[in-house]
């Protein structure tokens, strides 16, 4: 039993069922992010939890106590909204220090917080401000503080970044980070940001379509996705999805992958228990940065393969050239060092490590291997 | 919204002064003869105000005596002051003194109440929407287009019942039944564009149902109460049918009072007193425009560019 429980959880909007049975269990101290795109329950989830959606079956405990029925007020919870939600008409001070009025905390205690997590978050000067006379990232910080001012057995983050721009957002990832190290608090967070829910998370749930997709460590998902939904997902610019064939040259188990020149390239399984899928079609998945040129290949990887493959586009992006081929009809990315000489239209090798590869069956789209 | 004339005209395809001679008076002449037109529409409708408060404050004499339009020669406040105490009001010399504090404590609780209730169902039907919800907006909203008229006997039989009839209260009553469907259509719209995310922030922080209501959502009311207010008032202050079939002598108010007063039959009509009596009647309402006015229309556009 963990720290916060969800038991087969379900949600229904009347006939309309938005989140299919769900299970997690978080320990104590860990920061789960919910990560999926728009529409997929997240936010629903989060809600569940708060105590601000009904849960329609199943369960959600936090320390082992069911908290069907229990107001949003008395699960000891704090959440941050995306857009948010300061009261206008209160002054910084007075969103602060609403929550513990509201809990019938006296002025002096109620101050003294105040004063404490101004000054954890750096946001003294704009004490007196109405939430209208802030700037984004000042406003986010005033969310964080309000929230913090509870002492929270959980934090609940509804895609609190999403409304700043990309300097701040990292920024304010750090930091939110950092918060957690420093106070340890449980953290469920929402996002739909995959960069954010790998560099923060240390356990992600990848959701999709009302249901927990996969639920992992960030280098779990990265590197082992349960299906394909999760590896086109996670990763930007995301794993290389492609359609190849299972071979048996000599003994030797390969993917046969057609090139846009019409031949064909063999690579070689790492894994022995694909032999089983012998003759049939699969998707092949291998992420950009497994897809090297020969000198920028992991040295310590034992399954590198060279592929001569014609060129369609190199897009340089300062740290590296990202270069376009193509294999089995659908467009390839691969990563190449900054200050490789190629350009569209040469044929050149590609160093693919066939440790990182992972297989797919086209039609139930799951994992083979 | 029309920007005040500048001594350097700014043609607003180019952003360049226009030239001077024949083509600065075709750009000023449009102008000019819409303030031309403006301005004989506000002589024509500001006229009739015109003619009641001269006529209000010259003796009777002038009046018959045909100079309707002239200004007083003799300058009076007499027809006020008979007015307001002393003419006769139906079978009482009574002036229309207490059938305007009738009318005030007629308009003053039934506004409130009908503004407060009006934000309690609009606060109730956005934030706390529960099954069948849109089927007592759609009733409160049919109640708005009901004809006066089709009430007057049930309800009159109504506040029989209730022991209300013939009273203040009695109007208030009717008053409140008639508003509230308005006042809810209006904070409806009005808390339909205000976010949900602070009210379940408020909820989280622990605050109860009155007390979102009250430190989160009143505060940020004030354009639609006003909007709101302006509009029950004038509706409720104006209203002469209502008054008319539910009160007693003792409880009519001022726009009744004022029809009796016109129309009380003994003596010469003192037209003087008749029109101080009127624009009393039509005082409450105006004043309530130019304080709240600027809202009124800040809070009407606010309601639509939100939805
Ligand atoms: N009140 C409601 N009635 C019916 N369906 C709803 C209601 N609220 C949400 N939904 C549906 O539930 C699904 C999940 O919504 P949710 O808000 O959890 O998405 P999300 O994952 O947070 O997406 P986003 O990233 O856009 O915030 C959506 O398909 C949405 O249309
Ligand atoms: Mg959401």
């Amino acid at each position: 039993m963990g720290f916060l429980d969800i038991k087969n959880a379900t949600k229904s909007y009347g006939a309309v069922k938005v989140l299919y049975e769900t299970d997690i269990s978080v320990e104590e101290g860990e920061f789960l992010v919910l990560v999926g795109p728009s529409g997929c329950g997240k936010s629903t989830l989060l809600n569940m939890i708060a105590g601000l959606e009904d849960v329609t079956s199943g369960d959600i405990a936090i320390k082992g106590r069911s908290m069907i029925g229990v107001k949003p007020a008395e699960r000891n919870i704090a959440m941050v909204f995306q857009s948010y939600a300061l009261y206008p008409n209160m002054t910084v001070r007075g969103n602060i220090s609403f929550g513990m009025e509201m809990h019938g905390i006296a002025k002096p205690e109620r101050e003294r917080k105040i004063d404490e997590v101004a000054e954890l978050l750096q946001i003294q000067p704009l004490l007196d401000r109405k939430p209208g006379q802030l700037s984004g990232g000042q406003r986010q910080r005033v969310a964080m503080g309000r929230a913090l001012t509870r002492d929270p057995d959980v934090f609940l983050f509804d895609e609190p970044l999403s409304n700043l721009d990309a300097k701040l957002r990292v920024d304010m990832r750090t930091e939110i980070k950092k918060l957690h190290q420093k106070l340890g608090t449980t953290i469920v967070y929402v996002t739909h940001d995959q960069i954010e829910a790998l560099t923060l998370s240390t356990r992600i749930a990848v959701m999709y379509g009302g249901y927990v997709q996969q639920l992992g460590t960030p280098k779990e998902v990265y590197d082992n996705p349960a299906n394909m939904f999760v590896a086109g997902f996670m990763g930007s610019p995301s794993m290389n999805l492609f359609p190849a064939r299972v071979t048996n040259h000599d003994g030797t188990i390969a993917a046969e992958v057609r090139l846009s020149d019409g031949t064909q390239a063999r690579l070689p399984f790492v894994s022995g228990t694909m032999a089983a899928h012998e003759g049939r079609e699969i998707v092949l998945g291998i992420r950009p940065e497994a897809i090297t040129d020969r000198d920028g290949a992991d040295r310590n990887s034992s399954a590198i393969h060279i592929v001569e493959a014609p060129v369609e586009l190199t897009e340089p992006a300062g740290s590296d050239t990202f270069v376009a081929t193509n294999m089995g009809g659908k467009d390839i990315t691969a990563r190449f060092r900054a200050d490789v000489q190629v350009k569209a239209g040469d044929r050149f090798p590609f160093a693919i490590n066939m440790e990182k590869a992972v297989a797919f069956d086209p039609k139930t789209e799951a994992r083979i291997a | 919204m029309a920007t005040a004339p500048t001594s350097e005209v700014i043609t607003p395809a180019t952003g360049t002064p226009a030239p001077p001679g024949r083509s600065a008076l075709r750009t000023h002449l449009p102008r000019v003869v819409l303030y031309i037109i403006l301005a004989l529409f506000c002589i024509y409708y500001l006229l009739p105000l015109y003619v009641m408060v001269v006529n209000s404050l010259k003796p009777l004499s002038e009046i018959t005596s045909g100079g309707m339009m002239s200004l007083p020669s003799d300058w009076t406040i007499e027809p006020w002051g008979s007015a307001w105490s002393t003419a006769q009001v139906g079978v009482e010399a009574t002036g229309l003194r207490p059938y305007f504090l009738n009318s005030l404590m007629m308009v003053v609780p039934a506004v409130a109440i009908t503004t407060i209730l009006g934000a309690l169902n609009g606060y109730v039907l956005t934030k706390w929407s529960f099954r069948g919800s849109t089927l007592i907006f759609g009733l409160l909203l049919f109640g708005c287009f009901i004809p006066f008229q089709m009430v007057l006997i049930p309800m009159a039989r109504m506040l029989g019942l209730m022991g209300l009839a013939g009273s203040v209260s009695g109007l208030i009553f009717v008053h409140l039944v008639y508003g509230i469907g308005f006042s809810t259509l209006y904070f409806r719209n009005y808390y339909a564009a205000f976010p949900t995310e602070l009210v379940r922030a408020a909820q989280i922080d622990g605050a109860g149902f009155f007390t979102i209501f009250r430190r989160i959502l009143l505060p940020s009311s004030g354009p639609i109460a006003v909007v709101c207010i302006i509009w029950l008032f004038t509706n409720i202050w104006n209203d002469f049918l209502f008054g008319a079939s539910f009160s007693d002598f003792d409880s009519q108010p001022m726009t009744v009072a004022l029809n009796n007063l016109v129309q009380s039959s003994t003596g010469v009509k003192e037209y003087n007193v008749h029109f101080a009596g009127a624009i009393m009647a039509a005082l409450p309402t105006l004043l309530v425009y130019i304080v709240a006015g600027r809202y009124f229309v800040r809070g009407l556009m606010a309601g639509s560019v939100k939805g």
